[in-house]
């Protein structure tokens, strides 16, 4: 059989004209494809920054909340009703607003600022320099080390800007384990900071972050918290219901969805019409080779082979270049948020299949069709 | 008396039915011996490319036997047919079928390839096959750099390279100039004819009919009559 494959590969590799098409069309296809699921993988992954990053179990908010970046701050009340849940162990506000920031060059830069628990310092993030217990200091605030932090001038500890007429300090900065989706740095200060710097309405609470006295705890919490008129989503559900969002109900999920649909066709288009051709420029040397004594399934064999290697090395290309695309963007946009995931590999090696099972089926039918007698009677 | 090669008896073959209903060989009998040089000569339309297919197990009678070594080879299963056709029968297209994208030992190699035989062995005895044709310097050549003459050269290396019983030529000459022509079938007669092959051809040319031991006329789908060659010994 080893014997057989080997003529397949010499007859496809060798007509070089063909097999670079079909090459390029797969390539093509699946280059389309991983850059298209990245990027959504990426939006998505991206949308639920501040709920990775915070890390918090449990997240209360208002029930019209529908992603980290857009909350509906709650009265105080709610954090005392959600502390004296039988099955809390604790919970902490947290702010989450968006401001303006004056840099020292006059340069003005809309920022995201993170209000966490005066007290405890609940979902603080891990620096990477200076001291936790500074942010306790007047003016200070620990900067995210992320794809945005050059936007604020590559600010070090001590480095001061002015925010709403307030002097801010860098006293730390952080590294999370993942950016923010809309291009703006972000700021850690104290909870009670964020509301004296930046003008509030009636209720401050963005979030309750809640730690249970173990997980079957949960629904309890949740059933409560519903109770109260607000939810309660645990970290994984708070991610699904952003990914939800942006999903169904922003324009992103269908458009991405559409332009993959389109690279598969028109993938298969270029590699099946290719595939075709070829099949037929061969369909007198295949009834040759089945008059010779070859049997039907040794030509299907041929056929699938032939396929199959033009798919997996396609794959391997586009794969290759979407990569190549996605590390070069990056060297330019620090933000690009493309992110090549397993899934995104494994959608892509499903419809690439996909298409060397159609391209082969249309040449195996050809090929099965071909009676040696047509080849004595030319 | 020479030994029988094969046996056709009263081969019947139409295409299509009623009204569009053709017959293109009727009747046919005839034997072929291991060392005879078996011409089928007839118009274009007579039949002959029909019985060759008939015979050599390519296409299926309506109905009649072709006996190999006792057999009839159309009670076998299609399986079986493509080993008898692999094993027992050597074909020589008119239009050679040569593979462009492979080299010309490349070609001479696949039907022991198909037998199965390692790659390098197959290429190894492949290149034997073209010294016995006399090509053997063009082995890495591409067919598509050869002569006609070479070409058709090839095409028998690759037809006895699975060492067949019955080596079968579909219009050997139709391609090829009046001398090369000549020249090939002389050496064919000289180099592959031996007591335990047996050569047919079909061709209307009539300038290579000395070679021939026996002619089978064909007009209209029947053997209208069966003459010596010129190459028949008594």
């Amino acid at each position: 059989m080893k014997g057989i494959l080997k003529i397949a590969f010499k007859l496809l590799v060798n007509d070089k004209g063909k097999f670079a098409a079909l090459l390029i069309g797969i390539t093509f296809a699946v280059f389309l494809m991983v850059m298209m699921t990245s990027m959504f993988a990426g939006i998505l992954h991206r949308s639920s920054a501040t709920v990775l990053n915070v890390g918090a179990k449990i997240w209360v908010m208002d029930p019209a909340v529908n992603t980290p970046a857009n909350s509906i701050p709650m009265p105080d009340y709610v954090l005392d009703a959600v502390r004296s849940i039988d099955g809390t162990k604790y919970a902490m506000p947290l702010y989450s607003g968006g401001a303006l920031v004056k840099l020292r060059s006059g340069v003005y830069q809309s920022v995201t600022v993170m209000g966490i628990d005066d007290s405890t310092l609940f979902g603080r993030p891990a620096l990477i320099e200076g001291k936790i217990e500074d942010i306790y200091a007047e003016n200070a605030f620990v900067v995210v080390k992320d794809a945005e932090f050059r936007k604020l001038g590559n600010p070090m500890v001590g480095t001061d800007f002015e925010l709403n007429d307030h002097r801010g300090v860098i006293v730390g900065i952080a590294k999370v384990s993942s950016s923010g989706l809309f291009g703006v740095p972000t700021l850690y200060t104290t909870y009670k900071r964020a509301l004296q710097y930046i003008p509030s309405s009636r209720f401050t609470t963005a979030f309750i972050l809640v730690e249970p006295k173990n997980s079957a705890a949960i629904p309890y919490i949740k059933e409560q918290v519903k109770a109260l008129g607000y939810v309660a989503l645990t970290k994984d559900e708070f991610i699904q219901k952003t990914s939800d969002f942006y999903k169904y109900q922003t324009g992103v999920g269908t458009n991405l969805l559409i332009m993959t649909v389109i690279s598969f066709i028109v993938g298969l288009s270029i590699s099946g019409q290719t595939f075709y051709t070829f099949i037929l420029e061969n369909l007198e040397k295949f009834g040759a080779l089945k008059a010779i004594g070859a049997k039907g399934r040794e030509l299907v064999y041929m056929i699938l082979f032939q396929a199959t290697f033009t798919s997996l090395t396609g794959y391997g290309l586009g794969i290759g270049l979407a990569s190549l695309l996605i590390n070069v963007a990056r060297l330019r946009l620090p933000s690009y948020a493309a992110m090549i995931t397993y899934s995104n590999l494994g959608f892509a090696f499903v419809m690439v299949l996909i298409i060397a099972g159609i391209s082969s089926y249309i040449g195996v039918r050809k090929v099965l069709k071909i009676e040696p007698f047509d080849i004595f009677r030319g | 008396m020479a030994e029988l090669a094969m046996r056709a008896t009263e081969l019947v073959k139409w295409f299509g039915e009623g009204d569009a209903k053709t017959v293109a060989v009727q009747g046919v009998s005839f034997d072929a011996f291991f060392g005879e040089m078996l011409f089928i000569e007839g118009p274009s339309g007579s039949g002959k490319t029909t019985l060759l297919s008939l015979i050599s197990g390519i296409l299926r009678p309506n109905s009649g036997t072709v006996s190999v070594a006792g057999k009839n080879i159309w009670d076998m299963t299609s399986d079986q047919l493509a080993d008898f056709r692999l094993n027992t029968v050597g074909f020589v297209f008119q239009d050679y079928h040569l593979f462009p994208r492979l080299t010309t030992v490349e070609n001479v190699a696949i039907p022991l390839i198909l037998k199965r035989l390692d790659w390098n062995k197959s290429v190894e005895d492949a290149m034997q096959y073209l010294e016995i044709v006399g090509i053997k310097d063009r082995a890495l050549l591409p067919p598509v750099k050869l002569s006609g003459g070479e070409q058709q050269r090839v095409a028998i290396a690759r037809a006895i390279a699975s060492r067949p019983d019955i080596l079968i030529f579909d219009e050997p000459t139709a391609s090829l100039d009046g001398d090369t022509g000549r020249r090939i079938i002389d050496f064919v007669k000289k180099n592959i004819l031996n007591d335990q092959r047996c050569i047919i051809i079909v061709t209307h040319d009539s300038r290579i009919f000395e070679f021939a031991d026996r002619i089978i006329k064909m007009e209209d789908g029947r053997i209208i009559c069966f003459e010596q060659g010129g190459g028949h010994e008594e």
